[in-house]
Formats: structure tokens, C-alpha cells, sequence
């Protein structure tokens, strides 16, 4: 198969991936920086490229809520958020992942408020990690483009039948050109195929009448989150596999997460998002230096996979995670949190720090992750250091 | 308390079947209860109609369907019953709402 190299932003080139998706319904209400993504999608249903119905609703609740109304009836559907739109989708976000609903939603990562602000930070994600939705996350425009296809795959799968959140910065990934492959229409609806519109259920279907949503109280509550704990317990079989055939189809290859330069590394750098590409280069150059310093770069945070990192992290001497949002009150951040536990019960496990960075957009630049390089060398030396750090702030 | 284990529950926990509302007793908690006063029923079956629950019984057994009756399992006591049953018979209703003692 032949790709196109194209020059796209994030979200033109997760429009174009849904585009070629060919959703049947995409409930839309804007926020910065997500806006225009759908008003890319908006483009090519007006043009007449893809034959999706646009619902333009009133607030994100709504636009969640219909999103569900539309995949209840086993439409394929996906919206889109950033921030403030999804802490008011809340509510619905919690009901769509509990009532199975594969639908997919980009959520193009920034601040919460207050005080108002536009830029990148991961605290509108972290609140929902606890949601029920598969969460991948990505760190550059390919790789919003890739698990933007994949997400449909993952999310329809009949053992699966779980929302997916795809995640990447605001601005940074969704506003910046950059080149990356795409794949023609027609391969790209081969790889993503058509949705299965009986599979689990539909409220359209009249041979077999529904209630969807009821009532549940102490008799059943606790066994469905438990059926849905075990849908996101079977999920990463089936997102290796899809991350395995869209390898095969593209050479670009992912998995759970993406280890670079950590084979000999006594320093490991934990990340999410477009960060991970700023420390792949100091990493490089502290390299030439003879740092022994990699990184380890997180697609599925929900799932959490922890065994596997678990591993992965087991050779290292100190791990340095970096955390996009604050955990107020809390114990350091959530990515901290998880990756710690993970490694609680390693015979003999590195030292855990966490550095909370780049809030509200605060420029994460290579100053930065060279300083972190260097406090995690100082504490390899036996220097004692804070457990919960913080990175590119005024104190 | 239910038997069915997780494996065996609907995804999502959808309903497939209409009207399960029939299992779930909830009628133990109304302050108010509709009386039913026979000799003014003209079996209009408005009551049944209105009823937002399962709290009417009837017979459609015979030749004319007729109301036989409450259903207190079901009866939350919200008086819909009472605002809708009509004066037909001498100019009294058949269902009236008075305080429940119990």
C-alpha cells in the first residue's frame, strides 16, 4: 500500500482519519483547541466527502448525551472535546462508558479552569481517567492521525464494546503542521471496515425492545461495574492486535508503550503527550555525553499496564515521572501515582520522583528536561531529593 | 437479593424484557392510599390507564374488562388514580385518596 505524505495540523489530520471512518453521526459543540477539528469534519460533510449527520448541540452534556442516543441505536459516532466542555460532559462521559457504547472522542488536552485558559496541560483527561474509557494518548500529529483509525477497531470490538479517548495537546499537536503518512480512503476503510450495527444492541432494533439506562440500585449496580472493570481488563489483547495489524498495514508500529533508548538506561523519563518527542532529543544529546538516560513513552494509560511496565522500569536505578496536571492535596500526580504502585512490588524496584511540569501551557523546552536529567543523576548518586517535584515554576 | 452472578447479567445492564417492573415491590413507602369504592365504578379503566406503576388490578377475563381492584406492592400512592377517576356515578368518584395508617 502506498500512503500520502501530507502536511497537516492534529486536527486536520484526525478529521481526516474520521473522515475516513465514515461515521454515521458526530454530535458537535466547539471549544478551544478542539474547534477545529470538527469544523475540518464540518468541511468534508458539507462537501459531500463523508455522509455523517451533524447534530450541532448546545453544550457539551448535550453533545455527549446525544452521542450516546446515537451509539444506543448502534450508529457509529464519535464528538470531540477540550478542557471546560469535557468537565461538563462529566456526567454523560461516565454514562456512556457504563452502558458500553463505543464511541470515540478526541480529547485535545487543556488546562482547566480557573483561572481561564487556553493553553496544554493534561488535567481535563486525568479527571476522567477514572471514567471507564479506554485512554490512549499521542505525541504527535501521526500519532493522532493512527489512533484516530484505530480507536473504531478497539472501541466496536465485540469483546471490548468500550468508549476510546484519544488524546493529544492542545496546540502543540491539534494547532502545529507537521508532515506524516496518511493512508488513502479506500485502504483506510479496508483497516477500519463497517460497523457492525447489531452487534451488542440496538434501541432501533424492533424484533428486540429495550430499556436502556434503568434504574439500578444495590441488587445489580455493583456487579455491571464489575462487567465493566472486566471489558477494560480484556481490552488490551485486543488493542495489541489492532496495534499489530495497523503495523503490519503501515510500518508504523505501537504498543502499550513505546520504550526509547531505556534498553541500558540506569535514568528513565516517564511521559504522556508531545513532551516525550522534547525528551527524545535531549535524550539523544545527553547520549553523546554518556548519560545513560531513556524514556518511556505511555499510549494506553487506561487500561493501565501495569505488569508490563512494571517490567520495563525494573532495571532502571531512578525514574523520573513527568506530570502534566496537579493531583491538588494528593500524593504527587496521577501518572506518578500509577507507575509507582505498579512498581511496589518489584523485589528490587528504582527510585520513583515525580516533577509536575508545563502547567497552562508553560513551555516545556529542553532546558527544562536537561535540568530534570541532571537531578535524576544526582539522586542515582545517592543525593536525597523531594518524592513530588516541580518543573519550570517560580517559587 | 439477585442470584445472577456478573457473567450472566445484559451488557450495560440493559432490560429485554417489557414490564419487569412487575418484580420490584415498591409500594412499602406512600403516606397517602387510594380507596376504591366499587358501587361508584363505572370501570372506565382510566385508573389502569393512568397509572404510572402496576398498581391497578383488572379482570379481562369476562365479556367487559373491570377493575377489580389495587395492587399495594406496586402503589406509591401518588393519587393520579384519584385525579382521574370521573364522577360518573351519581356524582361520586370511585377512587378517593385517604391517609395511610399503616
Amino acid at each position: 500500500m502506498k500512503q500520502i505524505y501530507v502536511g497537516l495540523t492534529g486536527n486536520e489530520a484526525v478529521a481526516t482519519a474520521f473522515k475516513q471512518a465514515r461515521p454515521h453521526v458526530a454530535p458537535a459543540f466547539p471549544i478551544t483547541p478542539q474547534t477545529e477539528m470538527m469544523h475540518k469534519f464540518a468541511d468534508f460533510v458539507a462537501d459531500g466527502v463523508v455522509d455523517t449527520e451533524m447534530i450541532l448541540v448546545e453544550s457539551e452534556h448535550s453533545a455527549m448525551s446525544a452521542a450516546i442516543g446515537s451509539a444506543a441505536t448502534g450508529a457509529r459516532t464519535f464528538t470531540a472535546t477540550s478542557s471546560a466542555g469535557f468537565a461538563l460532559m462529566w456526567e454523560v462521559v461516565y454514562i456512556a462508558a457504563s452502558l458500553r457504547l463505543p464511541i470515540c472522542m478526541p480529547v485535545v488536552n487543556r488546562a482547566l479552569s480557573g483561572n481561564i485558559n487556553i493553553h496544554n496541560d493534561h488535567s481535563d483527561a486525568m479527571g476522567g481517567r477514572d471514567a471507564g474509557w479506554i485512554q490512549l494518548w499521542c505525541e504527535n500529529t501521526q500519532e493522532a492521525y493512527d489512533h484516530a483509525l484505530m480507536c473504531w477497531r478497539i472501541a466496536e470490538h465485540k469483546d471490548v464494546r468500550l468508549p476510546v479517548m484519544i488524546n493529544y495537546d492542545g496546540f502543540i499537536i491539534s494547532h502545529t503542521a507537521e508532515s506524516l503518512h496518511i493512508l488513502p480512503d479506500e485502504d483506510a476503510w479496508k483497516f477500519v471496515g463497517p460497523k457492525d450495527l447489531k452487534a451488542g444492541y440496538s434501541l432501533l432494533d424492533m424484533d428486540r425492545p429495550i430499556t436502556v439506562g434503568p434504574l439500578d440500585l444495590t441488587d445489580y449496580y455493583f456487579e455491571h461495574k464489575v462487567s465493566q472493570i472486566e471489558a477494560l481488563k480484556r481490552a488490551p489483547k485486543y488493542i495489541a492486535e489492532v496495534y499489530k495489524e495497523f503495523g503490519q498495514l503501515t510500518g508504523r508500529h505501537y504498543s502499550f508503550f513505546e520504550e526509547y533508548r531505556t534498553d541500558d538506561a540506569d535514568l528513565v523519563i516517564v511521559a504522556l503527550g508531545s513532551t516525550a518527542g522534547t525528551a527524545k532529543d535531549v535524550i539523544d544529546a545527553q547520549r553523546e555525553k554518556g548519560v545513560k538516560v531513556g524514556l518511556l513513552k505511555i499510549h494506553m494509560f487506561r487500561p493501565f499496564p501495569a505488569a508490563e511496565l512494571a517490567k520495563a522500569l525494573s532495571k532502571a536505578k531512578v525514574v523520573g515521572v513527568m506530570d502534566k496536571s496537579a493531583s491538588f492535596g494528593g500524593w504527587g500526580g496521577p501518572l506518578f501515582n500509577e507507575i509507582r504502585s505498579a512498581l511496589y512490588d518489584l523485589p528490587a524496584r528504582p527510585k520513583i520522583h515525580n516533577w509536575i511540569y508545563g502547567l497552562g501551557g508553560r513551555d516545556t523546552d529542553t532546558k527544562q528536561i536537561v535540568s530534570l536529567i541532571e537531578q535524576l543523576q544526582a539522586i542515582a548518586k545517592g543525593r536525597e531529593a523531594e518524592t513530588v517535584n516541580l518543573l519550570g515554576v517560580r517559587l | 437479593m439477585s442470584t445472577i452472578p456478573t457473567s450472566g447479567l445484559n451488557e450495560g445492564g440493559i432490560i429485554t424484557e417489557a414490564g419487569n417492573a412487575a418484580e420490584f415491590k415498591t409500594g412499602d413507602w406512600r403516606s397517602n392510599v387510594p380507596q376504591w369504592v366499587p358501587e361508584n365504578c363505572i370501570h372506565c379503566m382510566f385508573c389502569w390507564i393512568y397509572c404510572p406503576d402496576t398498581a391497578v388490578a383488572i379482570d379481562s377475563t369476562g365479556e367487559k374488562t373491570v377493575m377489580t381492584g389495587f395492587v399495594f406492592e406496586h402503589c406509591k400512592g401518588c393519587g393520579i388514580c384519584a385525579q382521574h377517576c370521573p364522577p360518573a356515578a351519581k356524582g361520586k368518584a370511585a377512587i378517593v385518596m385517604v391517609r395511610d395508617e399503616k
